[in-house]
């Protein structure tokens, strides 16, 4: 099963804080990179369509890229998903194909944060003024939750991090390439109790892109050996009910038996793909704050409910173990520009299943999954395979 | 800092609370029973347009709680706070301000409904909801 469609490019411009370089600029580098990648870097190689993954970037930031590649006159859309924007244009990217409006289609997502905590104007005036509006503390409280109902523990979260940035130091593209230690984590000033600092992604700039074309029988050319399966690209949004959910309502009930919107993208991922998650060789997921991504475990079931303190100790989801998650160094390394950070996930992904990952390369990986989630509420699942 | 009593100050949202006595103002969907804060037209969790005010509080149950550190964009309050999720015995959770200190808090520790007036730097004075922990009000 798949959605007869293919990556057949990939492009990505590092994650990181870019003073001199406006976000234009980071969107330009990384579509360039992809069609080069792609071999359609010939300013008469066609694109017939292009969707563009962004929160701040403002209006018609998509028209602004690929105007300075003189790429325009196709249909340019912009997307804004949240965290899940790049990969709502994914799905965009890969439906116009399926429904046979486009042949090759450009993905991109760009995104220049400002610093510090980040401003959404999803929250009106009132709520900000009341002290209602600070997105670390809905984090904590969710972690906080977590750690009463799964047993999880600071050291745990902690684990997290040490996990990911030691992925992070393989990788070029990262913000943060430095190992760090449980104790070192633990050090680093409390934001909102749970969640210190080092627990924290930090919002920032980056750009990714990918080439879209239909899943051809392979063979075709040179490049149909390079070329990657999406077997399925899906964008969900949350179901009333949960007050700590990403949808961040004043009010919910008792939530037990109402899907997250990430159980909700990821089970329509597995039935379209035809796989589950005995399926997996690799998967990026949404670690905005440590906690996050062990939530993401048990939401894209990689592991029971309780079972995240036991993976932690056994390196089951480090590069070595038996599913490596983020072995990018996650969001927790590279940092989180928003409208980049879902095709940041599948470039990595793309990288991994051509084995061009090199020291964080996840051996002889076939099947991926990406993953995100936040404000909206929006998730994703991306299923990736060779 | 914030300090005791409504006084004056109006409300951070139009309709969301009484001062004397203390409590929220909801809804209850008559479709499906449950409970909404602030009100609401139509019921956030069925679509029912059949929402009916109904008074909350002043008594919970402390449900998650951290301590926000840092101004967050758009709020020129004081710092250091309380924030939390407060569990009412009507059904609902609510999203809540939370009176230091939270020192040693406990899940399902009761917490009592007050209304505090705010004072934000360069701005004008104007009175919200908070949770203090039982027996703390004095």
């Amino acid at each position: 099963m798949s959605t007869g469609v293919r990556i057949t490019g990939v492009g990505l411009h590092p994650f990181g804080r870019f003073p001199d370089r406006g976000v234009t600029e980071l969107g330009v580098e990384a579509v360039r990179a992809a069609l080069a990648d792609a071999g359609i870097d010939d300013p008469g190689d066609p694109v017939d369509a292009a969707f563009c993954g962004t929160a701040y970037a403002g209006v018609a930031a998509g028209h602004k890229v690929l105007g300075a590649l003189a790429r325009t006159g196709i249909p340019i859309v912009d997307v804004e998903a949240g965290c899940a924007s790049g990969a709502a244009a994914l799905s965009l990217g890969v439906t116009a194909i399926r429904a046979g409006e486009a042949r090759r289609v450009l993905v991109f997502g760009i995104e220049r944060m400002p610093r510090g905590m980040i401003r959404s104007s999803f929250f009106e005036p009132w709520r900000e003024q009341a002290g209602l509006a600070a997105t670390p503390a809905y984090f904590a409280l969710r972690a906080q939750r977590l750690m009463r109902e799964r047993g999880v523990t600071k050291e745990d979260l902690a684990r997290v991090v040490v996990k990911n940035r030691a992925h992070g130091v393989a990788n070029p593209d990262a913000m943060f390439r430095t190992p760090t230690t449980v104790e070192e984590v633990l050090a680093s000033r409390v934001v909102c109790e749970p969640l210190h600092l080092h627990m924290l992604c930090t919002p920032n700039e980056g750009a990714a892109a990918v080439v879209l074309e239909p899943d051809d029988p392979p063979g075709r050319d040179g490049r149909a050996a390079r070329a990657v399966t999406v077997a399925a690209a899906v964008l969900r949004s949350h179901l009333p009910g949960s007050v700590l959910g990403e949808a961040t309502p004043l009010c919910g009930v008792d939530d037990t038996g109402i899907p997250s919107p990430t159980r909700l993208a990821v089970d329509a991922a597995y039935e379209q793909a035809g796989m589950g998650p005995e399926d997996l060789d690799v998967v990026e997921c949404q670690d905005t704050d440590a906690a996050r991504e062990l939530l993401a475990w048990e939401e894209l079931r990689l592991c029971d409910p309780g079972a995240q303190p036991a993976r932690l100790a056994g390196g089951h989801h480090a590069l070595g173990g038996r599913l490596p998650v983020n072995p990018s160094g996650g969001l927790l390394s590279k940092g989180e520009p928003l409208g980049a950070s879902a095709l940041g996930q599948v470039v990595e992904l793309v990288r991994q299943l051509r084995g061009e990952a090199g020291a964080r390369q996840v051996p002889g990986a076939r099947v991926a999954l990406g993953h995100t989630v936040g404000r909206g509420a929006n998730a994703s699942a991306v299923i990736l395979r060779r | 800092m914030s300090t005791e009593g409504g006084g004056p100050a109006p409300p951070v949202l139009d309709g969301s609370f009484e001062a004397d006595p203390p409590r929220l103002l909801g809804t209850r969907c008559a479709a499906c029973d449950r409970v909404a804060f602030p009100p609401h037209g139509t019921c956030p969790y069925c679509g029912a347009d059949r929402c009916r005010p109904v008074r909350l509080g002043p008594s919970g149950r402390l449900w998650a709680w951290t301590v926000v550190q840092t101004r967050p964009p758009g709020y020129d309050g004081p710092v250091p706070y309380g924030f939390g999720v407060v569990e009412l015995p009507e059904g609902v959770r609510v999203v809540t301000r939370l009176t230091l200190p939270l020192t040693d808090a406990r899940f399902g520790e009761p917490v009592t409904l007050r209304i505090v007036t705010l004072h934000p730097e360069g701005g004008a004075p104007f009175s919200t909801w908070e949770f203090i922990r039982t027996g703390a009000e004095r």
